[in-house]
C-alpha cells in the first residue's frame, strides 16, 4: 500500500461518520426551520384576522406544555397518535401509501371488545383477558390491512383506494355489529357493545395521568425503528420501496415483504383500537371513529416515515390538540383555528422535502467520495 | 331500572327549584363566582343542536357574576375528558356543562368522582343516583312536546296532510319525535300521515338532503327532522318549495317562505337555575327533566308557513301541555297493528322512554 492509497482510504474512513452527522444534522434543521416558517406564515394569518401571535403561541405553551397537567393533556392525545403515524409510515418505507390506519382501528377495537365479552362473563381474570383482547385488535388490524397489501401485489389494486375504502367497510361492520347482534340492550340511545368494566379496565401508567398506550407506541416506535434501519428484513423492505423492480430482479420477495409491512401497520393501528377500548371507552361504539387514523397520516408524513421521529411529531400534535381547547376559550377563536395552523405546517413541511440535499452547509466537503 | 323509580320526585325537586329560582334576583344573588365550562359536540353555529346551547350561555355572558369558557367540536372521546379537566384546572370552571350524549360515560362519572368540588351536569337523563357521583347530574327537556306542537301547526298547514320526517337513528328519543309529530297532526286532521327516512347517522348532510327530495317526491308537503343540523333538510325543503317545521335551534331564518315553526329547547332556563344555585351556595338539582309544563321548551316564532288556523291549534295545543296534557292517549297501535299505547301516559312516563316502535299513520320501519 503506498502512501496514497493509504491517505485516501483515512479520509474515507473520517467521512463516513462525518457524512452521517450532516445528515442527521440535515433532518433535524429542516424540519425545525419548516415549523418555525409555518409559525411565521400562521402569525401573519393570525395578524389578518385581528388577533395576537404572540398570545396564541403562549397559549400553545400553556395548554400543551406549560404544566404538569397540560403535559399529561398532550401525552395522552398523542398516544393513538404514535400508533397511527407507525401504520402510515412502516408501509410508506416499502413504498405503499396505505391510508386504512383508521378502519383497522376501529375493528380492531371493536374485535377486542367483543371478544372480552365472554371472557368478562365468564369471570376470565383482566391478566389474561387484556392481552387475549390486545392480540386479537393486532391480528384483526393486521388482516385487515395485510388484506391491502395482498390486493397490491397479488391483484394490482391501488392500495390507497383500497386501504381508504377498507376503512370505510370497517366501521361498517363495526356499527352493524354494534347496532346489531352484539348491542348492550341497556345502550338505548348510543348503541355500544357491553362495557368490559372497570376491572378489565387498562390503567395509567404509574404517576402519570396518561394511559399505557403511550408507552406501548414507545416501545413499537423504538422496536420498528430497529426494524426497518438495522436489519437485512428493513433493508429488503427499503429496497423495494425504493424500486420495487429492481428488488424483485434481486430476488427479493417482493410481494411478501408488502405483506407483511401492512400487517404490521395494520397491528399497530389495531393496538391503537385496544388502548381506546380497553383505556378509554370501556366498550366499542361509534365514539371509536375518532379521526386518529387519518390525523396519523399527517403525523408520519411530517416524521418522514421515521418510525422514532413519529413519536415527537405525535406529541406535538397532541399538544396542538391540548391547547385547542385553551386557544377557543381564552381567544374566543373557533376550533378550525388549529386545523387552519396544522394545514399550514403541513404544506410547508411538504415544501421543505425539496431543500434536503440542496443546502450546501450539510453537504460534505470533499467531492472524491460521495456516496 | 332503578333511577326511573324516584324520577318523579325528583322531577318535582327540580322544578320546585326552578319556581325557587325565580324569585326577586338580588334576593339569590350571589356570593360565588361561577365560572361555567360548556363543551359541544359539534360547532356552535349548526343550526341545531350545539347552536341551542350555545345562545343560551350567551345569554348568560350579560349577567354579573357569571364567566363562561366555551369549546367545540370535542369529540366522545377522552377528548372531552381533557376539555374538561383543562376548564377546571386552567380556568377555575366549577360548573361544567356537557352537552352530548356520549360524553357522559366513562367521561362525566369519571372526571365528577375525580373533582368532587365541581358540579357536573349532562344534557340526557343518564344520572343513576345510586351509582354516579354526587356531584354529577342529568338534564334533559322532553323535545317531543314541541315536535307534537310541530305536528298540530303542520296537520293545519299542509295541504296533503302527509309529512315527512328525516330522522337520524332509529332510538327511542327519535321515534318519540316522529311519533309525536304525528299524533298532533292527527289531532287536528285524522288522515294525516308521516313518512319516516333514517340517515343512519347524527349528521350525513348529503344523505339528508337526499331523504330530504326523496320525500318530496313521494308527495310530502311538510318537512321536518331529527338530525344534529337541521340546516340542509330546511334548506332543501325550502328550495323544492315546500313548508318545514325546525328542530333544536331557530332555523326561520332558513326558510322564509314555507317555515311554519319548529321544536326549540329552552336551555337558558335550566343554565340560569344551574348558575343561580351555585352563586348562593347550593347545589342544583342532581335530576332536571321538563317539558312545556316548567318552561324548557318553546316553538320557534311562527313563519310565512303557518296558516292562521294552525296557529291558534298550535297555540292552544302549547297552552295544554303547560297543564300537562298528555301526549300518548290510549289505545294506539304501531304501524305493524300491535298495541302500545293501552291507556293515558303521563308525558314523562318511563315506559315512553324505550320506546321502540312507530305508530300506525308512520310509514317507514325501524330495522
Amino acid at each position: 500500500m503506498t502512501a496514497d492509497t493509504a491517505d485516501k482510504a483515512a479520509t474515507k474512513s473520517s467521512a463516513g461518520p462525518n457524512l452521517q452527522l450532516l445528515r442527521f444534522a440535515e433532518s433535524i434543521t429542516i424540519p425545525v426551520l419548516a415549523l418555525v416558517a409555518s409559525a411565521l406564515v400562521f402569525s401573519v394569518f393570525l395578524l389578518a384576522i385581528g388577533k395576537d401571535p404572540i398570545t396564541f403561541y403562549s397559549l400553545i405553551w400553556t395548554g400543551g406544555f406549560g404544566s404538569s397537567f397540560s403535559l399529561q393533556n398532550t401525552l395522552q392525545r398523542a398516544a393513538p397518535l404514535i400508533l397511527t403515524g407507525l401504520a402510515f409510515a412502516v408501509p410508506a418505507r416499502i413504498g405503499l401509501t396505505m391510508i386504512g390506519g383508521e378502519g383497522a382501528l376501529v375493528l380492531g377495537g371493536f374485535t377486542a371488545a367483543a371478544v372480552a365479552i365472554p371472557m368478562v362473563v365468564g369471570g376470565v381474570p383482566p391478566f389474561v383477558t387484556l392481552p387475549v383482547m390486545a392480540i386479537t385488535a393486532m391480528l384483526t388490524g393486521g388482516l385487515w390491512v395485510g388484506l391491502t397489501g395482498w390486493l397490491k401485489y397479488y391483484r394490482g389494486v391501488n392500495e390507497t383506494i383500497a386501504s381508504l375504502l377498507l376503512s370505510y367497510i370497517a366501521i361498517a361492520i363495526m356499527n352493524f355489529f354494534v347496532e346489531g347482534a352484539l348491542r348492550d340492550p341497556s345502550s338505548a340511545n348510543k348503541p355500544s357493545t357491553m362495557p368490559i368494566g372497570d376491572a378489565y379496565r387498562v390503567g395509567n401508567i404509574p404517576g402519570m395521568d396518561v394511559h399505557w398506550g403511550l408507552a406501548a407506541g414507545i416501545i413499537l416506535a423504538i422496536a420498528l425503528w430497529i426494524l426497518m434501519s438495522r436489519t437485512t428484513f428493513g433493508f429488503a423492505a427499503r429496497m423495494t420501496g425504493g424500486n420495487a423492480r429492481a428488488a424483485l430482479a434481486q430476488g427479493l420477495p417482493v410481494g411478501w415483504l408488502m405483506v407483511v409491512c401492512c400487517m404490521i401497520a395494520g397491528a399497530c393501528a389495531g393496538l391503537a383500537g385496544f388502548f381506546e377500548v380497553a383505556a378509554i371507552h370501556g366498550q366499542a361504539n361509534a365514539s371509536l371513529v375518532a379521526g386518529y387514523g387519518f390525523t396519523g397520516i399527517l403525523v408520519s408524513f411530517l416524521a418522514r416515515h421515521n418510525p422514532i421521529a413519529v413519536v415527537p411529531v405525535a406529541i406535538l400534535f397532541g399538544a396542538i390538540a391540548a391547547a385547542g381547547g385553551v386557544i377557543q376559550r381564552r381567544m374566543g377563536m373557533p376550533d378550525a383555528t388549529v386545523l387552519v395552523l396544522q394545514g399550514i405546517m403541513f404544506v410547508v413541511l411538504l415544501v421543505s422535502e425539496t431543500f434536503y440535499g440542496r443546502i450546501k452547509f450539510f453537504q460534505p466537503r470533499s467531492t472524491g467520495d460521495r456516496i | 331500572m332503578s333511577f326511573s323509580l324516584s324520577r318523579r320526585s325528583l322531577l318535582r325537586a327540580g322544578a320546585a327549584g326552578l319556581a325557587a329560582s325565580a324569585l326577586p334576583f338580588g334576593l339569590a344573588r350571589a356570593q360565588t363566582n361561577v365560572i361555567l365550562g360548556i363543551v359541544y359536540v359539534g360547532p356552535k353555529d349548526d343550526f341545531g343542536w350545539n347552536q341551542a346551547h350555545a345562545v343560551s350561555v350567551e345569554a348568560l355572558k350579560a349577567l354579573p357574576g357569571i364567566t363562561v369558557v366555551e369549546e367545540e367540536n370535542v369529540p366522545e372521546t377522552d377528548a372531552v375528558a381533557k376539555s374538561m379537566e383543562s376548564m377546571i384546572n386552567l380556568d377555575g370552571a366549577n360548573l361544567i356543562l356537557a352537552t352530548s350524549f356520549g360524553y357522559y360515560k366513562p367521561f362525566v362519572v369519571d372526571l365528577a368522582a375525580k373533582y368532587p368540588n365541581v358540579t357536573f351536569r349532562h344534557a340526557a337523563p343518564l344520572w343513576n343516583k345510586d351509582t354516579d357521583p354526587a356531584n354529577a347530574g342529568s338534564y334533559f327537556p322532553y323535545l317531543n312536546q314541541a315536535h307534537y306542537v310541530n305536528g298540530v301547526a303542520a296537520g293545519l298547514s299542509s295541504p296533503t296532510g302527509k309529512i315527512g320526517f328525516v330522522a337520524a337513528k332509529p332510538i327511542p328519543s327519535v321515534l318519540s319525535n316522529i311519533n309525536s309529530v304525528l299524533l298532533g297532526a292527527r289531532s287536528v286532521n285524522p288522515n294525516a300521515t308521516v313518512q319516516v327516512i333514517f340517515t343512519g347517522e347524527w349528521s350525513l348532510p348529503v344523505r339528508e338532503a337526499e331523504a330530504t327530495n326523496a320525500l318530496v317526491d313521494a308527495g310530502c308537503d311538510v318537512i321536518t327532522c331529527h338530525v344534529d343540523s337541521p340546516k340542509v333538510v330546511i334548506e332543501t325543503a325550502e328550495g323544492r318549495g315546500v313548508k318545514t317545521c325546525g328542530h333544536n335551534a331557530s332555523q326561520a331564518s332558513l326558510g322564509p317562505k314555507g317555515f311554519i315553526t319548529g321544536a326549540e329547547y329552552k336551555w337558558e332556563t335550566i343554565y340560569k337555575s344551574y348558575a343561580d344555585d351555585i352563586a348562593a351556595g347550593k347545589t342544583p338539582p342532581n335530576f332536571l327533566v321538563g317539558g312545556y309544563n316548567n318552561d324548557m321548551l318553546r316553538n320557534t316564532p311562527y313563519g310565512a308557513g303557518a296558516t292562521p288556523e294552525a296557529i291558534k291549534a298550535a297555540d292552544a295545543a302549547i297552552e295544554a301541555l303547560k297543564g300537562g296534557a298528555p301526549i300518548y292517549k290510549g289505545m294506539l297501535k304501531d304501524n305493524a297493528g300491535n298495541v302500545v299505547v293501552d291507556k293515558d301516559y303521563d308525558n314523562y312516563d318511563p315506559y315512553l322512554d324505550g320506546m321502540n316502535w312507530l305508530l300506525e299513520g308512520v310509514q317507514g320501519s325501524i330495522t
